[in-house]
């Protein structure tokens, strides 16, 4: 049984083609590889005409909820608006050089990384910038290794990074991924690190704390001057995972507030759009003692011409290929100039609005396990509920809203984690409000509705646990009926 | 601003709702001395009308689009339907987060259902990621899943074949765990790994040795016999593919006793984009899956026992296992892979075996034309794929590249960048792209360097 459309190898037939290609010139007289090195043919693989493919994959996009759809207040991922003239800059063909062009036939590209890597240094206040990280959590790898290479010099990297009990979870792992251990720090009932806490965790093997700012509660991290104070005391870095900073860009810079290493999100704050879960880029910004560490390639401006440094010796090495994902970085260079001056404070100023406008009209309504001031984004419980945080989650759906971020962070019971963004209009807001007091209703007088939701999707709730229970990760022939 | 669609009266009602007076009241934890600092740094925003001018005056600051060019080495010029890019350029696409609401995400969850498919099918392997972030960052996490395989062993073997920039990659990422990696040499003579030196290094502490085919210097490598080699001494099998074009033409590696599969697949559809976003890919065996690093995509029933599709095996990432997880992984390329998908569907299986094999005989026409100079030698005549060695016999590279730069021509990469010892050689490319006249052009353009 079946209510999605078939797979691509489903509606395979023999002797399709989709693609027209000039014939080769050459015969095969003129292969150089033996034999046993070649494949007989690609068995099995799809072949299927061109009105066939555009017909399967627009099917496939109906069936997607995205940001060009409908509102989508996933927590702590920043879904705003994925501008169109981006995307049209990013595939201009002048752009799409190869990476290892001589210096000379690509200066406008050298430009652009170059402009952008001044842009994120203004914004932040920090002394030098990488962008080759391709994502949050590379970056986050990138910015420990920094901090590793950098605590080395001194004479020892030590052994030991915080992580506040709220973070996400690529924290531990990237530090993990650097060679530390990890040690958690309780949040306090405010919801943020208490530096008296923190300085009973610090003594000579910490290397660092991780400190997503604001935090994923929402919340910004007030003590930050002295929690970077304490550090520095102890000869630890302060590194700042900067997944937030819609909250707060073009309102303070991470650099005046005694961090050392930040990253930033392009696929979040600068508006580059998602893709499904990529790709990304995550440049890592830092202060002036840790910039001789930064990876290769490094791009600077000499002489009236752009040089690339590509094979630096000091430094952690390479962590990604080429540049980086650089066509990622002109949309964000976009953004910025589409922003100026006039708009980017506005952009954390209405992001804030608006979040704060939905706990305003929530709060009475869900347990709100936090009271803290909270900028871009609030967090939820189901506390008092008579269902769960997915029932509540799943029935949105039917609303045409995607979901809030749900269980995380995990200090919170049922969190539910709501970041509107500033590309929503008041009026959307307001349809939500309504949808999450209806279903709240529902909840009260009707939770079946809720648990057997959603109702109107594509497919009803899938089973997860038989996905892993009984793997099936490829579609197999045999299958075909 | 277009992108704010608060109006001022929305933001007075908003303030009047919240409580507040002045927005700034919002930021009131940012120390007070720190926040609203001037602008005046920041330039003026453009119109969408001055932001088109002003690429296209940055464009014309590139020539690279002058020139005929011959550069490879792990980033490839081919050709991309134009459905393709249609498709995937969808905002449906494009827009949305990784898929944690898989009932409004079956559209991007299926794609890399078939996705996932059709890269075993390339490989020859059981089970295929989502996708890692590229062909370098994939090397590194096939060697962190045979390290985590062989659970006690420590020391990895990489092949001097390996992209020099996968190398660079995989050194930063073991850096500062307690693995040790060793370079195997190249047999000069054959341009593949020498098997003999491997075996020599081999101990049983090793738990694998990762090479590329076809390798940095374009030449298919003999996967059976160094998977053999490695097997008899309890150490994995790891093959990097930084041309996956060549997997359409050449022996799949899971038949070749290779156990992991990595590499990069900008082949596939992606175009240059100055190195990036690319598609870095891994695939292995059945037994490997629980390791494997990032997204995998797996089929289920839902509710009313229908076919669906969402993400699986959670339990490996970071979210869940946090600093235990296989990966730090998150965000990864899967738009990439999705483009991909659509790419290797609409090529299908006769257009992109021919494809592939068209970029071997490009390769095979230049070697057999360029044999007739004695000022210039191609290093390995046999076994090469789409890529192939230049040797310079009278006179220094940087010269010889920049004559041929003056006539239009950019021929290739100086392996003296990567291996100084390595002063005459050029790394050239030929894919379909190039048609008869352009190898013809380049040929008389080297003969005309006598």
């Amino acid at each position: 049984m079946n209510s999605l459309p078939e797979l691509i190898f489903e509606i395979s037939k023999e002797g399709k083609t989709g693609y027209s290609f000039s014939k080769t010139e050459f015969s095969d007289e003129l292969i150089a590889i033996d034999k046993n090195k070649v494949r007989e043919d690609l068995e099995s693989f799809p072949q299927v005409s061109e009105v066939e493919i555009v017909r399967h994959y627009t099917n496939l996009a109906h069936l997607n909820h995205s940001v060009d759809s409908g509102f989508y207040p996933l927590g702590s991922c920043t879904m705003k608006y994925n501008p169109k003239i981006n995307e049209k800059i990013a595939g201009m063909e002048e752009l799409s050089a190869h990476p290892y062009s001589p210096h000379q036939v690509v200066q406008g590209n050298l430009e652009i990384i170059n402009s952008l890597e001044k842009w994120l240094v203004d914004i932040t206040g920090m002394d030098s910038f990488t962008l080759t990280p391709a994502a949050g959590a590379h970056g986050e790898f990138v910015g420990m290794q920094i901090i590793r290479k950098y605590l080395s010099t001194q004479g020892n990297p030590r052994k030991i990074v915080l992580i506040p009990d709220s973070a996400h979870g690529t924290n531990p792992a990237s530090a993990h991924f650097a060679g530390y251990d990890i040690k958690e720090i309780p949040s306090n009932a405010d919801g943020i690190i208490d530096v008296e806490t923190l300085k009973e965790y610090l003594n000579e093997d910490v290397a660092a704390l991780m400190m997503t700012n604001p935090n994923t509660l929402g919340i910004f991290e007030k003590n930050i001057m002295e929690i970077s104070q304490a550090l520095h005391k102890n000869g630890s870095l302060l590194y700042m995972d900067g997944a937030n900073m819609n909250a707060f860009m073009g309102i303070a810079k991470p650099g005046d507030l005694g961090v050392d290493v930040v990253h930033l999100n392009l696929h979040k704050t600068f508006s580059t759009p998602h893709g499904g879960g990529g790709p990304g880029c995550g440049p890592i910004g830092v202060a002036k003692h840790l910039s001789g560490f930064l990876p290769v390639p490094t791009v600077d401006k000499k002489e009236g011409e752009y040089r690339v440094e590509y094979f630096k010796k000091e430094g952690i090495g390479r962590v990604k290929n080429f540049y980086g994902n650089f066509l990622v970085m002109v949309r964000a260079l976009v953004y910025l100039l589409s922003l100026g001056r006039e708009n980017i404070r506005k952009v954390g100023e209405d992001a804030v609005l608006n979040a704060n406008y939905i706990r305003k009209k929530l709060e009475g309504l869900l347990d709100l396990p936090y009271k803290s001031r909270t900028l871009h984004e609030v967090i939820f419980s189901d506390k008092n509920l008579k269902v769960k945080t997915l029932d509540i989650a799943k029935r949105l759906l039917d609303f045409g809203i995607h979901p809030f971020t749900v269980y995380f962070p995990l200090i919170v019971h049922g969190a539910m984690m709501i970041e509107p963004t500033e590309t929503e209009s008041k009026e959307t807001l307001d349809s939500f409000v309504e949808a999450m007091k209806e279903i709240l209703k529902e909840a009260e007088n009707n939770p079946e509705v809720l648990e057997n939701a959603p109702h109107t999707t594509p497919v009803k709730r899938l089973d997860e646990v038989l996905a892993a229970r009984k793997l099936q990760v490829k579609w197999e022939k045999e299958e075909k009926s | 601003m277009r992108y704010l669609p608060l109006t001022d009266a929305d933001r007075a009602e908003i303030k009047n709702v919240i409580g507040i007076e002045n927005t700034e009241e919002l930021f009131s934890d940012i120390p007070e001395d720190k926040r609203y600092y001037p602008l005046d740094k920041i330039p003026s925003a453009l119109t969408e009308d001055e932001i088109i001018k002003k690429f296209k005056e940055i464009a014309r600051k590139n020539c690279f689009s002058e020139y005929l060019s011959f550069l490879g080495a792990g980033a490839y010029n081919h050709f991309t339907p134009e459905v393709v890019s249609h498709l995937s350029q969808k905002g449906e696409f494009l827009t949305p987060y990784t898929p944690y609401q898989p009932e409004v995400s079956q559209g991007s969850l299926q794609a890399m259902f078939e996705y996932q498919t059709m890269m075993t099918m390339l490989t020859g392997m059981d089970v295929s990621n989502a996708s890692l972030y590229d062909g370098g960052t994939a090397a590194a996490e096939g060697v962190l899943l045979a390290l985590r395989k062989a659970r006690k062993k420590s020391r990895i073997l990489i092949s001097s074949g390996l992209h020099p920039e996968y190398i660079e990659i995989i050194n930063t990422y073991i850096n500062n765990l307690d693995y040790q990696a060793e370079i195997v040499d190249t047999d000069e003579q054959t341009g593949t790994v020498n098997l003999d030196d491997l075996k020599g290094k081999m101990d049983e502490n090793t738990a694998g040795f990762i090479f590329q085919s076809p390798n940095f210097f374009g030449i298919v490598e003999d996967s059976q016999a160094i998977s053999d080699l490695l097997h008899e001494n309890k150490a994995y099998s790891i093959q990097a593919v930084s041309e996956a074009m060549s997997m359409a033409f050449l022996s799949p590696a899971g038949q070749k006793g290779v156990d992991i599969i990595v590499g990069e697949a900008q082949s596939f559809g992606l175009p240059l984009g100055f190195g990036g976003p690319f598609l870095g890919f891994i695939a292995t065996k059945k037994d490997f899956i629980r390791q494997l690093p990032g997204r995998i995509v797996g089929q289920t029933l839902d509710k009313d026992g229908k076919r669906g599709y969402v993400l699986t095996l959670s339990t490996r990432e970071q979210h869940i296992k946090r600093e235990k997880a296989t990966s730090n992984i998150c965000t990864n390329q899967a738009w990439c892979a999705l483009h991909a998908g659509i790419y290797l569907a609409t090529m299908g299986k006769k257009g992109l075996n021919e494809i592939s094999k068209a970029n071997h005989l490009n390769t095979a026409y230049f070697v057999k034309e360029v044999g007739k100079y004695s000022h210039i030698k191609i290093r390995y005549k046999q076994n090469f794929y789409n890529e192939v060695v230049l040797e310079v016999k009278n006179m220094k590279v940087d010269n010889f590249l920049g004559e041929l730069q003056k006539k239009g021509i950019l021929c290739g990469i100086p392996l003296k960048w990567f291996f100084p010892d390595q002063q005459e050689a050029i790394l050239v490319n030929f894919t379909e792209l190039h048609k008869k006249d352009d190898i013809d052009k380049l040929v008389k353009a080297i003969g005309e360097l006598k």
